[in-house]
Parts: structure tokens; sequence; C-alpha cells
């Protein structure tokens, strides 16, 4: 049935990545170009006095820009507009811009920032997330809290007295960076009157849009935004861009010249956004046979100092706290609070790892005070086709998941190597080694309605440049995910063309339509399917126009093109998001079908933990999914690879150390260590493909669900080498430290 | 300021003379003056490896390499890999084995790759990923490469 999708073809941009002919932002240059930096405040909280430039400096070559040149609104709109582009009088964090300079040497211009200076009458700052919480301190809105949630399902407080058992824990998981190897950049042309154009390092060129237009006062004709090769993203470049991209077009409006905003590493690296840190407290009743009757959860997350995107991070992690699990009653309390520190933002998997990360610590843990084994208890209480989830959703998918967990075990020889390093840690003192794995879900697109109020579209057109090729037109951005090699693969099946006759448009607000942001692993599962609906419909409309036959070849298609767009002009089409049908969301009662598809999975770890040094070590991972189709073999691997490594490093090694005014100490890659080659051991990843009805092709979400488990299986695996109970990561060497010698 | 002077080192086979300052990084200097911008700068520190490029038989991180340093050497960066038009055995197995996500340490790692299969031409796991512990990716957990790699030393260096 299907010819181009399932197979390993090659990556539409593959060649240029593989000759250093790709164009990132970077490698781009204009006549005229000249250079920005930002100026930032380096102290967490207090109001701007005045800035003062330096004495015998020749500031006449340089362009300054502060927020009174900003000509609309100071903010960087997102979801709401809390966030300045440059402070004006409040500082509510180290890192907040405050002034803008350029100039065409680039030396010259960091002796230029060295030589402002910000002088801030400070105020006390409110650095860690308990302090925030305890609210004596408040540093934003009414009480510090940007967003809280609460969700219930049947009566949690009724459940105590029938329970057997009540198990109770506490959970943490420290900031993360993306650590994307391109840093952020972008380079700005134009001026307030005609108009601006920015080429950059991003995820969403409509976001970076949208923020322009509001702090420039634009129309949307008049902000244009091209996505350039994009080296890795992660969710760092997904709303970060606006605050970049706004900078230097400020610094190029005043200027009247190119401007080219690139950060260094170490600025790239204290002044992004980073992945939520969160506290989760999980109460739990039991019965004896092991039946979970309540799950009480309480998940707080760590936003920085301004919204961003926190509201819809702790959305997830909301929805995702309570698992693939059936509980009858269920309570999640949450909160994203607000502290002094750099705003923090996506990254891959939303709020999701930190709240299963939780779950499947606590999971264990209710499972050795019931007296099963991690499995069994699992397995009495996993969800199945009919029950449904905290929200209220039923489980419509066709899922197995204790036949995917005991697949998982059976590929990692589970309980043989429970039984033998039992055994080896009874002899060995020096290496302990371990066992442990997670099982968990991952809703794909936006949740609840957020899909249906995007109302993404994405175009096909028949193109003829001495050949008829079709060229898909998505915002959809390809950040080394493979957006569009599958999106071809999609378009080819659905039109009976050649992997080759399909092209892809470069991300150009002027040129293609908003098909949504790419994040939330959204980008198969619902722009694949619009690309689909798209492709259909170009093919009636030549059917309709009686050009084009059932049964046709590629070179009658090329045909029909040619003699439709000689008689009627262009043929495109579109499509637009339209939900499954019988999709409901509360989003009142945050009750309903929080998702339209969940990806599953059952991940194993396998650990030994050095008795001498207190490293661990992933010694085997085996990684078990069903994202339903597989578009494309080799990239879905791929996918789960690359977010496994990513796991790893988040559960062992990536720690973001914070001084005391909220600033990030270890701001380069020689001390904020992620996993090398030595590092990350061969990853078994196997899929169970269980097609989605509304899917392109069968195909749900894969991008972020590689990231959810590897953290609970290591911590489990460790669990089981060492003994003792480990509970937040990253669990660094010093840490274990403290906890075996305790 | 210190004063430009000229420096001559020859970049994939080619003579080539810039004027520019002795201190400046050679990875600015090839990918400004000389319009290389295959070579990435990722952390500026030697951490990384996307600037790596071959100097004399070694592989370095230009952004540590002053360009005095260079005077008259023999530099490859990946703009010099293959030969009319067709990749090379590396490139080619980059490609076809999905070791290029993002691509922005591809170039690096394809250096490291080559550097490294000049070195042991049938190299073991073990030594692949030791070949390119100095080269991070942020995308493919490396299995990928590893495996371009394996696969790249299995064919014939020049095809």
């Amino acid at each position: 049935m299907y010819k181009v999708i399932g197979q390993p073809v090659l990556r539409k941009e593959g060649r240029d990545k593989v000759t250093g002919r790709a164009q990132y932002v970077d490698d781009l240059t204009f006549p005229g170009l000249i250079h920005g930096v930002t100026v930032r405040s380096e102290i967490p909280r207090g109001k701007i006095v005045r800035a003062e430039f330096a004495r015998d400096f020749p500031w006449n070559e340089f362009i300054i820009v502060t927020a009174a040149d900003i000509p609309g609104k100071n903010a960087v709109s997102l979801i709401i507009d809390d966030q300045p582009c440059l402070a004006e009088q409040d500082i509510n964090h180290a890192e907040e811009p405050v002034v803008l300079l350029a100039h065409p040497d680039k030396y010259l211009l960091e002796r230029a920032r060295q030589a402002v200076r910000l002088i801030v009458e400070p105020l006390p700052a409110v650095i860690a997330l308990d302090e925030s919480i305890a609210g004596t301190e408040i540093v934003w809105g009414k009480d510090n809290t940007f967003k809280s949630y609460l969700l219930k399902k049947g009566d949690v407080d009724r459940a105590w007295s029938t329970a057997d058992y009540i198990i109770e824990g506490e959970y943490e998981t420290g900031a993360q960076e993306q650590l994307y190897i391109e840093n952020n950049g972008v380079i700005a042309i134009g001026n307030a009157r005609e108009g601006l154009t920015v080429w950059g390092s991003m995820q969403c060129p409509y976001y970076v849009q949208k923020a322009l237009m509001t702090i420039f006062d634009l129309p949307p004709e008049k902000v244009r935004i091209i996505q350039t090769e994009t080296g890795g993203g992660f969710g760092g470049k997904e709303e970060y861009p606006s605050m970049i991209a706004a900078h230097a077009a400020l610094l190029a409006c005043k200027s009247g010249k190119p401007v080219k905003l690139i950060y260094d590493r170490a600025e790239d690296m204290a002044a992004t956004t980073k992945r939520h840190p969160s506290k989760t407290h999980h109460r739990t009743a039991v019965s004896k046979d092991g039946k979970l009757l309540a799950m009480d959860i309480d998940f707080v997350i760590d936003g920085g100092a301004y919204a961003t995107l926190s509201s819809v991070v702790l959305s997830r992690g909301t929805i995702h706290a309570a698992g693939p699990y059936s509980c009858p009653n269920v309570r999640i309390r949450s909160r994203a609070m607000a502290t002094n520190t750099p705003p923090k933002g996506a990254f891959r998997g939303f709020g999701a790892p930190q709240s299963i990360f939780a779950l499947e610590r606590h999971m264990n843990r209710v499972a050795a005070a019931v007296g099963l084994s991690p499995e069994e208890f699992r397995r009495r209480n996993f969800l199945q086709g009919g029950d449904t989830t905290a929200t209220s959703q039923v489980i419509r998918d066709n899922v197995d998941l204790a036949a995917l967990l005991d697949r998982a075990l059976g590929l990692s020889s589970y309980h043989d190597k429970k039984q033998k390093f039992a055994e080896h840690n009874r002899t060995n003192p020096e290496i302990r080694k371990g066992i442990g794995f997670a099982t968990f879900m991952h809703g794909a697109g936006f949740t609840g309605s957020g899909e249906q109020y995007l109302k993404s579209t994405a175009a096909v057109e028949a193109t003829n440049e001495g050949r008829i090729r079709v060229r898909v037109l998505v915002a959809s951005t390809e950040i080394g995910q493979g957006t569009q090699t599958i999106l071809s693969q999609i378009a080819a099946d659905t039109l009976g063309l050649d992997y080759n006759d399909i092209e892809i448009a470069q991300p150009d607000t002027a040129n293609v339509p908003n098909s949504g942001p790419t994040v939330a692993s959204r980008t198969c599962m619902i722009v694949g399917k619009l690309v689909e609906s798209a492709c259909t419909a170009l093919k009636q409309s030549l059917v309709h126009s009686g050009l084009l036959f059932a049964g046709y070849t590629p070179t009658e298609f090329a045909g029909a093109c040619a003699a439709y767009t000689a008689k009627f002009g262009a043929l495109r089409s579109f499509s637009e998001y339209e939900p499954p049908p019988g999709v409901q969301w509360d989003d009142e009662r945050y009750q309903g079908d929080a998702y339209g598809a969940f990806s599953w999975a059952a991940y194993v770890a396998e650990v030994s933990v050095d008795m001498t040094t207190y490293e661990i070590r992933v010694d085997d991972f085996v990684a078990l999914q069903d994202v339903g189709r597989v578009i494309h073999p080799v990239l879905a691997k791929g996918q789960v690879e690359g977010g496994v490594a990513q796991g790893i490093g988040y559960a062992t090694c990536e720690r973001v150390v914070w001084n005391s005014d909220g600033r990030m100490v270890n701001n380069q890659m020689t001390n904020y260590v992620i996993p090398t080659s030595m590092d990350v051991p061969s990853i078994r990843v196997y899929f169970e493909e269980n097609p989605y009805s509304y899917g392109p092709a069968g195909a749900k979400g894969i991008g972020e669900i590689p990231l959810d488990g590897p953290a609970p299986a290591i911590l489990n695996a460790v669990e089981d080498a060492i003994g003792r109970r480990v509970d937040h990561i990253p669990l660094v060497p010093e840490d274990l430290v403290k906890i075996i010698d305790a | 300021m210190p004063e430009k002077i000229r420096i001559r080192f020859s970049v994939n086979g080619e003579e080539r003379e810039v004027e520019t300052y002795p201190m400046a990084r050679l990875l600015d200097v090839l990918r400004g003056d000389l319009h290389l911008t295959g070579i990435k700068e990722g952390c500026g520190e030697g951490e990384c490896g996307a600037c790596s490029v071959i100097i004399d038989g070694e592989l370095v991180n230009s952004c540590l390499i002053p360009v005095l340093q260079a005077r008259g050497t023999s530099i490859t960066t990946i703009e010099g890999l293959g030969t009319d038009g067709r990749l090379d055995r590396v490139q080619a197995a980059f490609l076809e084995y999905g070791a290029a996500q993002c691509g922005i340490c591809t170039p690096g790692m394809i250096l490291a790759a080559i550097n490294l299969l000049e070195r042991i031409s049938s190299p073991t796991e073990e030594q692949i990923r030791e070949g390119l512990a100095g080269n991070l990716c942020r995308c493919t957990g490396y299995a990928c490469i590893v495996e371009a790699v394996r696969r790249a030393a299995l064919k014939p260096e020049r095809s």
C-alpha cells in the first residue's frame, strides 16, 4: 500500500549537511553587516537608576538601543505579555537585557559591552522555588503563581479510609539546558516604516512574527521571518528566538544596516531558557491486592522570572502526572511559580519528563510497600481500552501495556539479569549492578483544545520548473528531526509519486501558511495529516477537472498538472486542522480528551555504579514504543536514540549550578557535562506499530516520548544496584556519596 | 592594537595567503577570510569539536589555534572532501545511515571519523566511540554515527 512511507529514503537536506554546504544563520552575510551584543542587568531584582557609559570610549561609532527605542509595546508576546523586550525600570532576573549595542567590529563590541555600567537599586530577590512558594517576598502577580491547576477525578478524600496501604514520596528534578550545538542567532534588516525581515535559527517562525508585530506595531505583511538551517532546538528555539530577533531588529532599525546577533555559548547557556525544575509529592492509596485506589499528587515547577510557556508546560506535566494507570480517584494540584532567575521554557517533553520521573519512581515504592514486583504491580493497574485517564479520557487506542512491558522485559533479559546482578552484588563490592524500567505515555499535539484554537494550515502546490513537482508549504521547521523527509514521504505516497518529485518550501512567513509551531510531537501526526489531506485535495482537483483518472502513472499526473495550470493558473490546495471525531475537552474542569492520541512506551535500563568513584554508567538500554506507524525507520530510531541520550544526561550528569543571584555559573560545555560517545551505550530501539486511525498513514507523535522514560528507568536501576532510595535528578557522584555513605 | 601580518598555508590542497592578526583564531580566519563556512563554532573553548579541521594529519579544534600556528601547514576542512561532486565514503555513510540530524556537528564529526580511519583502518566499536569522544552531538545519541563509521570502514577509501 505504501511505497515511500516506511522506507529509509535519504534525508532531503542530508547532502548539504554532510558536505558542509548547509547554510546556518552564522554562515550568511550581507553587505554592510554589523554585529550586535546585549548588556544584561547582572542583578536579580531591582529598579534601574541609569546606564553609565564609560568616558573616553568612541560611543559615536556605536548604535545604542534601550527600551525608549521600542516603537510598539515593550513585551515579548507569547501567552501573556509580561516579559519586556528590554527592561525599562524593573529588573526581574540577572540576565535581563537592558541595553543593546551594535558595531562592525565584534572585538570592539565586546569591549563596549564591558564599558556600560548599569546602576540598579537592588530589591530582595527570590531565587529558590521554596522561597517563592513560601511567599514572604512577592515577585510576580499577587502570590508568585503564574498558573495553577486542580484536576479531579472521583473522590480522593473518601478513598483513604478504604486503603490497606498509604504510601507517600517526594521527588525532585533539576533544570536542564537544551544544548543545541548551534547557539541562538539571527540577522535582521529593515526599518519601522517599510517593515522587517529576519533570518534565524528557530523552531517557530510565526511566533517570532507575532512578537515582532507587537514590538514594532506592524501588520503581518510587514514582518517577514525566514528560518535558516537550524542546528538543533529541542524546545530551546521555541520561544527565545522572538527575544533575540526583536533585539536584532531594533538595532537594524536604528542603524539602517543588517545586524547579526549571535550568542556565544556562555551567553546562550546563561541567558536563554532551560527545562523547569520541579518538585512532586505523591500520596497513594492501594488495596492489599495491589490495586490503585487513590492518587493525590502535588506538582510544582519553577518558571523563573516571566510567564513564558510555563502555564502550558505545567498543563502537560499535570496531565501526565498520573501516567498510564487506571485509578478511580485522582487529584492533581499543580502550580508554576515565579523566581528571580532567567525564565524557564520549552524543552523536549515539556513538563512530562518531570512528573513522569516522580510517578515512575513512586510506583516502584508503592509496589515494594504492597510486596509486589514493580512489573506485577504495574500489570494490575495499567490502563486498558475503555478505561479512563486522570482527565477521564476514554482510551480508544488498541493498547496492551502489559504486553508492551513484557516484550521490553524479554528484550532486555530483565528477569535473568535481575537475579544475576543480585548475586554479582553480593560478591562484588566495587561495582554494583542493577536493572530498572519505566512505563509511560506521551500525548501528541497541543493539549486539550489547543489544536482547535491553533487551526493550523498546510498547503501543497504543483510547480513547473522544467519538470512537474509538488511543493509542500508549511511553517514546520527542519531542526534535525527530519520534517522535510517525512512530509515528503507522506506527500509522495498520497499522490502516488516518487520521493524525488516532492520538494519542501523554506519556512518563510511570506510564502508558507501557518502550520503551527514545531513543538509538542505534532509535526508528524498533526502537520503530516494536514499535508496528507492537502495532497488528497490536490489530486481531487485534477480528477474533478477531468484531467486525471484512477490508476494514473506519475507521468500522467505530471501531464494533468501541466494541463491544469495552463488552463486555470496555479494548482494549489490547502488543508486546515479538524479534530478527530468525538474529541471533547472541558477547559474549565480540565477533563476530557487531553490529546487526540497517546504514544506508549516501556524502557529498560541496566546500570553499573562504581562504589569508588560513585559514577553511574548505563550499560544497556532497551527502548520499546508504540508511536503508531513508523514513517521512516532510520529517522524514527534516531529520534529515540537521541532522546534517550538526553535522558541519560538529565538523569546522571547534566547539572545546572546556580549562584545566590540565580545566575548559571557552569555556563560552559567544560563544566555542564552532556554525554559523549563514550557515555552512551548502544540503545536498542524497538517499535510496536499499531496504526492510529487519524494520523498520516497511522502515525502518532514520536519526538518527545524518548525523554520521558530514561531518567526514572535509570534511577530505578540505581536503586536496584545500591539498595538505597534515589529520588532526585540529576544524580551526580557528589549526591551518591551522600546517599551511599549516609 | 597588534599589527596584521601575512600568513601562508595550504587549505584543501590550495595555497592560500591571508593578512590577519597573528593571534586571530584559525576558526575565524577560515570562516571569515576564506569563506569556508562548513566549519562551525559550537563552544569556542575546545569542548565540542564542531570546529574540527585536520592540520598535517592531526585532528584539531580550530577555535583553539592561533592562525600563526598554522603557518606553512596543510589544512583539510569539510569542503576538501569528496572528488568531482562525489561524496567521500564517510560522507556517504553519514548520509545513508542517518548520522546527520541537525547537521551542525556533522562537518567536525566527519573529519574526526576520517582522521580515525587514517589511524585505524578497521576500528572496533570501542575504538570508534573513543575516536569520536571529542566531538559532541546532541541529536543522535551517537548510535547512527558509530554505525556510519563502521560501515564506511568496510568500503575502499576511494571508490
